[in-house]
């Protein structure tokens, strides 16, 4: 009887040395003398986020000198390493830094700046990491498990405020229930296919050309699809999002509204591309259908929001569309619009969010659009930031988000696919609307009472690193091309 | 140095128009722009006059014609065209008359717009349409011809406008450009027509392959037609918008509102007659189709009795001068019409001098009389202004034809080569003319009678400032009088005289089957003496009614109350306008705005969808209750939806 071999640990290694800095980090908060609520835990608190901050650093420079071009996988074929796992985790960990690290006075300022919050976001980084890396049906279920968990417990992380426990508590009642999804739809894979490694399903099913696509299958696809939606809230698997987004603390919003978004798109190509690549005919009526629903509802709900958090939500919901129809396309280049496009969605919402943190007024956080009313002459700085990302958002050239769209709609239109790229360019539209209004608030109402000056500096460099990129990237948008380009034909085995 | 002609009134009217955008801040730094303004643009004209009269002894005089490529502006397939000057005696002769007139209006325009307060603008504007005027008569191509036509439209439009705080001007201003839209059609048309029969829009070899096409027949809307009948005749269509002839005169009386020197130079001198020498230019075109050069011989007469008539009862001094113009207009046209463009030319020369004399004295009269243009609140003036009542006598003298003044030579060899066509046209032309010269003296003296003589009718405050016109507009007066003197007798025998062949040198074709001006020379003494008699005549007339018996013309309007009036409405045509086209397409644009657009349009466009995604918005936010078995529902039904969607589709 053949022994198990030992698996090689090394391409995983980033992900274990994450894991292993998170337990001895929260070992190391435990441990240490805690006065509550006094200034030793705030303290605590900050140098449990700068070194979180570090260990992902560490972890992202691991991630990208261990990448060697070829695909990689260890643990019985489970876990994979190529360029397109490494590219969403360098954005992952990117993101996960950037949420700590403009987390950390909102967190001193509303009195829960806990040693805890960064480990979790670090946890739910590893999380997201297996997610992009997963190559068996379990893998998945375990990555993104581990990250919800995460997910579930910071975003009721101002635990004496309601609504963030409701926000809490509704993401993870629903979570749940995507998760059963996400599970049964595996067990019927499972069932039809007999395997739950994506290597070995990709082969039983493209086996039998000449044969109808079993439905069993195919519904067992629509199930795991389902799960997917959830976690990337495109529609109608999008109702928590407003909400939680809404309740949830605004820098826990902030890494809401990214990083999880960029495991799951990343989860859901890898699943669409690679194991289910033989059915793109058939599961591809789905993704158009979640696509152009999301795009619509995206455009369409966020025109009625007074709460600058809840329109973000319906924001991201319509930037999900726009992604979607990268995946829709179902080709090289749709993949690799997806690619550019969750880039630049992260910075864009990065530093939108750093915007939306330094909404103060008299020290308290504040989340109407109507209090934005004035900030171009309060506060110069703010506004320029603010315009320059909503008009990103909006796709206005020559910011980068006009790119993103760009090079989604171009691959949409090369194949053929003329009806979504005009609905996508029609909902951009109306989405242009909610995002210049904003801008219109800014710079031509009157306020009432003017917002505080205050910004802290971390905040402040977040907020100007991410405008200056949004604002230069048409000067050198070579890097990011390039990189996308590789990492999209790792994904078609090139 | 033809080139130097064109160009340096384009220069003036850069470096003036430059001037224009500058703030003055004062007053003297203003009166030093002004200056500054009037010395580049009359220095650039005056050169450009002298220049002119050079080019115009070794073209005309000496016979050396040629062209001159400066460039090539267009090159694309079969279309070459370049710009150029085409300098032989057709042009020559208009770049005298266009520089001449021009730059005696410069000079009178200092002193008649002193107390303007833009006169940087002013002197740009006339120095701009003076190097478009030149660009039109020198144009070796109908394209760069074009150009020149439009440019002088242009500024003609520029300046009617000029006192653009004047709603009356504003809308003169736009009819004028809009009447000439339509001529302008034609003439598009036209040199569109060209280039197909010919293949080129360059002049020389359009000129000298015109016989071959002689018998072409175009495909027209399934007939055929005579291809240069079809041509000449769009083409006319635009001569007869920007000369004013009848059915697209309306725009030259409403012109007047610019100012007076701008009458003079644009609306009497130079741009209007453009037309006359667009069809001698083309005269080897018009000369194969005998139904093109009979339409412009009967427009041209119809226009030259129509214009006269309405003349006669206009009281707006200007008014009556721009019928005249008008009128004097279709003269030229209907000269050209029988083959006799040497006249045509002949007379649009003379009439330039006398024309512009005639304006410039009006403004004389009106700048004395406190800008007030209407005749019947003038009278008596003669013995405040003696030297401008001298200037007008010369001027209505040289209008009316009589010896020795150039209007008598140019307008009797036209009457001449008329009754010389031997054809029915030529005689329709022969009595209408006749007739229009009658009524031309009569409305010259009516003129002159009404405004120097009688009792005084202006108000005591007026009169109290009645002025002689300081000697910088006197002088060009002075010019131009000696022009209308002696031009007629100096250029008989060189335009339209024995020595005619040699001076045109083949800038103007004339078949041998068209030999009016030949015959015009033979005809009886009777149609010789005629336009003399009938001018002394209309002379006589205008002093029984006008001097000897004041109360007359009331009698003879109260006797013909239905003539008087159809004439007093200068024949219905502007009702006519507004009836046919001007109103419908108000009424059409009005139901297209609020019917088309706003309903429509608007109602399902912008405003509905607007509309429809505030709705919309609302719907979603309603579904969004907070409630997570609301939430877990949508899933639930989403996953339902797409499962049955596979489910459905298999069976």
């Amino acid at each position: 009887m053949p022994t198990a071999e030992f698996p090689n640990l090394f391409p995983a290694l980033p992900e274990i040395f994450l894991l292993v800095a998170a337990m001895a980090l929260l070992m190391f908060g435990v441990f240490r003398k805690d006065d509550e609520a006094g200034p030793a835990r705030v303290r605590c608190s900050r140098i449990v986020a700068r070194l979180c901050i570090l260990a992902l650093l560490c972890a992202l420079i691991l991630v990208v000198t261990m990448n060697g071009s070829d695909r990689v996988t260890t643990f019985n074929g489970m876990f994979v390493v190529d360029r397109f796992a490494v590219y969403f985790k360098v954005l992952i960990l990117i993101s996960s830094a950037l949420s700590i690290l403009i987390a950390q006075d909102y967190l001193e300022v509303h009195r829960v700046a806990r040693f805890e919050f960064p480990v979790l976001v670090v946890l739910a980084s590893v999380g997201m990491m297996l997610m992009v890396s997963a190559n068996d049906l379990m893998a998945l279920y375990l990555g993104l498990e581990m990250q919800s968990l995460s997910l579930y417990i910071i975003a009721s992380f101002q635990r004496d405020d309601q609504r963030s426990v409701e926000a809490g508590l509704k993401y993870f009642v629903l979570s749940a229930l995507a998760s059963g999804m996400l599970l049964y739809g595996s067990s019927l894979i499972y069932g039809f296919t007999g395997t739950t490694s994506f290597d070995a399903m990709a082969g039983a099913l493209a086996a039998a050309p000449g044969e109808a696509v079993s439905l069993g299958a195919l519904i067992g696809i629509v199930f795991i699809l389902a799960g997917l939606a959830f976690k990337i809230s495109a529609v109608p698997f999008h109702m928590w999002t407003p909400d939680v987004y809404e309740g949830a603390p605004t820098p826990v919003t902030a890494f809401f509204a990214v990083a999880p978004k960029l495991a799951a798109i990343a989860l859901l190509l890898r699943v669409m591309m690679e194991p289910f690549g033989a059915l793109t005919v058939q599961w591809q009526q789905v993704i158009v259908f979640i696509s152009v629903a999301s795009m619509a509802l995206g455009a369409y709900a966020a025109i009625g929001q007074s709460n600058i958090k809840r329109l973000m939500a319906y924001s991201s919901i319509g930037h999900v569309g726009y992604a979607l129809i990268g995946l829709a396309v179902g080709n090289e280049a749709g993949v690799r619009g997806v690619l550019i496009y969750m880039a630049i969605y992260l910075f864009m919402n990065i530093g939108a969010f750093t915007c939306i943190l330094s909404m103060r007024r008299r020290g308290q956080m504040v989340v109407g659009i109507n209090d934005l009313a004035g900030v171009s002459k309060s506060n110069p700085m703010l506004a320029l930031a603010l315009a320059i990302f909503m008009f990103s958002l909006a796709g206005i050239p020559p910011l980068a988000g006009f790119f993103g769209k760009l090079y989604i709609f171009l691959a949409a239109v090369q194949a053929g696919y003329f009806t979504l790229a005009i609905i996508g360019v029609l909902t951009s539209v109306v989405g242009a609307f909610y995002y210049i209004r904003i801008v219109k608030v800014m710079y031509f109402d009157e306020a009432e009472e003017v917002l505080d000056r205050r910004m802290d500096r971390p905040t402040a460099l977040v907020m100007a690193a991410t405008g200056i990129l949004i604002a230069i990237f048409f000067i050198i948008p070579d890097p990011l091309l390039s990189q996308a380009q590789a990492a999209a034909q790792s994904l078609f085995g090139g | 140095m033809p080139v130097a002609i064109v160009l340096l009134p384009l220069l003036g009217a850069i470096v003036a128009g430059a001037l224009a955008f500058i703030d003055p801040g004062s007053r003297a730094a203003k009166a030093r722009i002004d200056k500054l303004a009037q010395a580049v643009t009359c220095g650039a004209l005056l050169i450009s006059m002298v220049l002119a009269i050079i080019t115009f002894n070794s073209v005309a005089i000496n016979g050396q014609t040629q062209t001159i490529t400066i460039l090539n502006w267009i090159s694309s397939g079969e279309l070459e065209i370049n710009w150029g000057l085409k300098l032989d005696t057709l042009s020559a002769v208009m770049m005298l008359v266009v520089t001449v007139v021009s730059a005696m209006v410069h000079i009178y325009s200092i002193g008649y717009m002193h107390h303007d307060p833009s006169i940087p603008r002013f002197m740009a504007y006339l120095n701009l349409f003076t190097f478009f005027m030149l660009v039109l008569v020198t144009a070796d191509n109908l394209v760069q011809l074009f150009l020149g036509w439009e440019g002088v439209g242009l500024s003609s439009y520029l300046l009617i406008g000029f006192w653009y705080d004047r709603p009356s001007a504003n809308a003169a201003a736009i009819k004028a450009f809009l009447v000439n839209r339509v001529g302008d059609f034609g003439f598009m048309l036209g040199i569109l027509g060209v280039f197909v029969l010919f293949g080129t829009v360059q002049l020389d070899p359009i000129l000298a392959g015109a016989a071959e096409h002689a018998d072409t027949v175009l495909n027209l809307f399934g007939g055929e037609a005579h291809a240069l009948t079809v041509i000449c005749i769009l083409l006319f269509i635009g001569a007869m918008g920007k000369s004013a002839q009848i059915g697209l005169h309306t725009w030259l009386p409403d012109a007047m509102e610019g100012p007076t020197p701008v009458s003079a130079l644009i609306h009497a001198a130079t741009m209007v007659t453009a037309g006359i020498f667009m069809v001698a230019r083309l005269s080897p075109l018009f000369e194969q189709s005998d139904i093109a050069l009979s339409v412009v011989t009967i427009i041209g007469a119809s226009t030259a009795i129509f214009a006269a008539t309405v003349g006669c009862v206009q009281n707006d001094i200007k008014r009556v001068i721009a019928y005249s113009t008008c009128s004097q207009l279709g003269y030229m046209f209907f000269a050209c019409g029988v083959s006799a463009y040497g006249a045509g030319i002949f007379h649009l020369m003379t009439h330039a001098f006398f024309k512009a004399l005639l304006f410039l004295g009006a403004g004389s009269v009106i700048h004395a009389m406190s800008d007030e243009q209407d005749m019947r609140k003038m009278g008596g003036l003669w013995r405040m202004i003696p030297v401008t009542y001298a200037l007008m006598w010369i001027g209505s003298l040289a209008l009316a034809g009589i010896w020795p003044f150039a209007g008598y030579y140019s307008k009797d060899i036209i009457l001449e080569a008329a009754y010389g066509a031997e054809t029915g046209v030529g005689q329709y032309a022969f009595w209408l003319g006749v007739a229009a010269a009658f009524l031309t003296a009569f409305y010259s003296w009516r003129l002159l009678l009404m405004t120097f003589h009688g009792k005084p009718r202006a108000d005591e405050p007026v009169l109290a400032r009645v002025h002689e016109s300081p000697m910088v507009m006197l002088v060009p007066l002075f010019v131009l009088a000696t022009g209308a003197l002696v031009a007629g007798f100096i250029g008989y025998d060189a335009f339209v005289g024995h020595e005619s062949g040699a001076f045109w040198n083949g800038a103007i074709t004339v078949l041998p089957g068209h030999p009016a001006l030949e015959r015009a020379h033979e005809s009886p003494t009777w149609v010789k003496l005629a336009p003399l008699a009938v001018g002394l005549a209309g002379i006589a007339t205008a002093y029984v009614m006008y001097f000897l018996k004041p109360d007359l013309p009331g009698r003879v309007a109260a006797a013909f109350p239905r003539v008087y009036r159809f004439v007093l409405n200068k024949w219905y045509f502007d009702e006519l306008y507004n009836a046919i086209f001007v109103r419908p397409a108000f009424v059409i644009g009005r139901s297209l705005w609020k019917g088309g657009d706003g309903a429509v349009i608007d109602g399902v466009g912008p405003d509905g969808i607007a509309t429809a995604t505030m709705g919309i918005a609302q719907a979603v936010r309603r579904v969004q209750s907070g409630y997570i078995y609301h939430y877990a529902f949508a899933m639930l039904i989403g996953i339902l939806v797409l499962v049955s969607w596979y489910v459905l589709r298999s069976v």
